[in-house]
């Protein structure tokens, strides 16, 4: 791995909220680096801290009742530590930002191109003309016909597909080294999704971007991410390269995921799945192997006291040592090694 | 033989406007649909969004007015008939839908929301009442204590287990499963599918599944009918659909769902663009110069696909 082509490097971020007095750590430990040219996948089901995850780089949340401790850091700077005003200027310029639902992140009382004229106006030194050329070729440059007229209208007047269109426009109007994208395709078709995700990859050939893209649908991993990581209960519990993800997997719970699709190749079975949900915050075990509840007919022992993440190939990384003796409750047992 | 039958189904809303507030025109929401249940069977209803399966689901149901076709249940005709609560078409026909959240009422216990159809329908005594209520949440694999909570005291999945556990009170023959299990998660989507299996093997129910997830629908469905703009482009039973594809919606369909297999992503794309190239170039073959989808031509016994009439020799 080239240090030099890193571009965000995370360590050991903690993400607390306040409920009551007391901060409940909803990304607990997290350490990620994203690199160039990369499309960096976070997967995990809805409470796992992945959305924290997202929101605690680019500093979208409450300071009042949030506790971010650990480093961010992109070019030499720590994100966490940054003031309001200073990180005006990372968010945008920098750090691009794709929300999940295209209406609510658009303003409904202003003009395509006044939002995607907004960023340029507060980042950059361009005249009014050279503005107007840039949006109009920003949605250009987004597949979106017609620019002139579309620059003119709300919100309101464009599809599901064409508005997300438009926030990838404003997110990518100040060439930013990152983007983030949080379930960019979730409130979409699948026929636009297939376009949406296909021009996120265009537009990172040509810029070459890192994009780290928040879902919880494995589909969308496998069709675009390079490198994947499983969070459940705040936590990693495995990384690893996309081909050895889907081919490999190793942690119980990622296993359990690629068991729950019900695949359009496979025949009439039932789908193998362990029972349970991710625990809510407050009732998290801080303790031991978070998934060892899930999992009661695996002995107890199996488990590590302290779970740290373990490099089992070049690059794949997976947390406690309970997977080697995993085996889904209607299997028999055996030793995976 | 089918205890259902559903003929040239229409819904149509009007678009009011112009001096008097006169109907100016009609939305064709559902346009002439036809789709027969059997037994035991589960058919699929696949589209996008605003492509009208969900007002299909709900005019058969009859929350939805039908402007035009007929209902068939077991002989008789129930098309927009008014119908006293104690009718058997109420009974044996159930929806699940899809929030659960805002699909049971907030300020009624689970017992209650369960009850419900069981108050409607069966007459049972109080005792005999509580000993079903307890059968029905120990189906739903769910313990007694929870028929004292309401609903916000449970997460999204045992929610939708409380909708499915009302749904299936009332003993009934054709479930109408809305989206089922769209706003949940993975893996508790497989345990709702697993269960909603199981449940429709032991009581031989039917099932109407609408979604727009294909893989979904290739997992519980035995036939499964492509919607598009109210109409059905291509209806044939899963084998017919995702290994022989005729029309040209369902082939841009199929290529559009991701697959959990990263390494021939590349080769996909390109399926992807020939089929999309191939949809704007030959569009005139499956949609006449309104836009409207042609009517139904048989290909096989089970397989039917919309094409217009010249085309019907092979495509």
């Amino acid at each position: 791995m080239n240090n030099l082509d890193q571009l965000l490097t995370i360590k050991d971020l903690h993400t607390g909220f306040r409920i009551k007095d007391t901060y409940y750590d909803a990304v607990d430990g997290v350490s990620l680096s994203l690199r160039k040219n990369e499309i960096l996948a976070v997967v995990g089901e809805s409470g796992c801290g992945k959305s924290t995850l997202a929101t605690s780089i680019i500093g979208l949340y409450d300071r009042n009742k949030t506790r971010v401790k650990g480093e961010i850091l992109y070019k030499g700077q720590n994100l966490a530590l940054l003031e309001e005003d200073k990180l005006n200027h990372v968010r945008g310029e920098e750090i691009g930002m794709i929300f999940q639902d295209p209406l609510s992140a658009l303003n409904p009382l202003m003009r395509i191109g006044e939002q995607i004229e907004e960023g340029l106006i507060y980042h950059t030194k361009m005249t009014k003309e050279e503005r107007k050329n840039r949006v109009l070729e920003l949605l250009k440059q987004v597949g979106i016909p017609n620019p002139e007229r579309i620059a003119r209208q709300f919100p309101h007047q464009l599809s599901g597909g064409m508005r997300q269109r438009v926030i990838i426009a404003i997110a990518i109007s100040c060439k930013p080294n990152i983007i983030i994208a949080d379930e960019p395709t979730t409130a979409l078709d699948v026929t636009i999704q297939a376009q949406i995700l296909d021009l996120l990859k265009e537009l990172q050939n040509e810029t070459g971007a890192g994009i780290l893209l928040i879902t919880h649908d494995l589909g969308v991993v496998a069709e675009t991410a390079d490198r994947v990581a499983i969070m459940y209960a705040g936590q990693i519990i495995e990384e690893a390269p996309v081909e050895k993800l889907f081919a490999n997997p190793r942690h119980p719970y990622t296993r359990s995921l690629l068991n729950s699709i019900p695949q359009i190749n496979s025949e009439n079975e039932k789908l193998q799945v362990i029972q349970g949900m991710v625990p809510s915050l407050v009732k998290l075990p801080r303790v031991g192997c978070r998934f060892a509840d899930r999992i009661p007919w695996i002995p107890a022992d199996v488990h590590e006291e302290n779970p740290t993440l373990h490099e089992v190939s070049p690059g794949h990384l997976v947390r406690c040592t309970c997977w080697q003796h995993f085996h889904f409750e209607s299997e028999k047992g055996g030793n995976l090694l | 033989m089918s205890f259902m039958q559903i003929k040239d189904l229409k819904v149509h809303y009007p678009i009011r406007g112009g001096f008097f507030n006169t109907v100016v025109d009609n939305v064709h929401a559902v346009d002439g649909i036809s789709l027969e249940f059997e037994k035991g069977k589960a058919y699929g209803l696949v589209g996008e969004s605003g492509c009208g399966k969900s007002t299909t689901g709900k005019s058969i149901i009859g929350l939805e007015k039908i402007t035009s076709g007929s209902i068939i249940y077991e002989g008789e005709d129930v098309t927009n008939k008014v119908r006293g609560r104690n009718t058997a078409y109420n009974r044996d026909i159930q929806m699940i839908f899809q929030d659960a959240h805002s699909s049971l009422n907030p300020r009624k216990r689970v017992q209650d929301i369960i009850a419900e159809p069981i108050r409607n329908f069966l007459k049972l005594s109080p005792g005999e009442e509580r000993k079903r209520i307890n059968e029905l949440l120990a189906i739903v694999g769910m313990s007694e204590e929870a028929r004292l909570k309401y609903p916000h005291e449970f997460s999204g999945g045992q929610k939708q287990r409380i909708g499915i556990a009302r749904a299936i009170a009332s003993n009934p023959k054709l479930i109408i499963a809305d989206e089922p299990v769209s706003a949940l998660d993975l893996s508790v989507q497989a345990q709702v599918l697993n269960f909603l299996k199981d449940i429709q093997e032991e009581y031989g129910l039917s099932y109407l599944f609408i979604s727009h997830d294909l893989g979904v629908v290739k997992h519980m469905c035995d036939n499964i009918s492509i919607m598009y703009k109210g109409r059905f482009v291509e209806s044939g039973n899963r084998k017919d659909i995702y290994t022989n594809p005729q029309h040209i919606y369902t082939k841009r369909l199929l290529s559009a769902i991701p697959e959990v297999n990263p390494n021939d992503r590349e080769e996909r794309k390109k399926i992807r663009r020939a089929v999309e190239v191939d949809y704007l170039t030959n569009h005139h073959n499956y949609y006449d110069e309104n836009g409207r989808v042609f009517d139904l031509q048989p290909v096989s016994e089970t397989h039917q696909v919309a094409t217009s009439a010249q085309n019907k020799g092979g495509i």
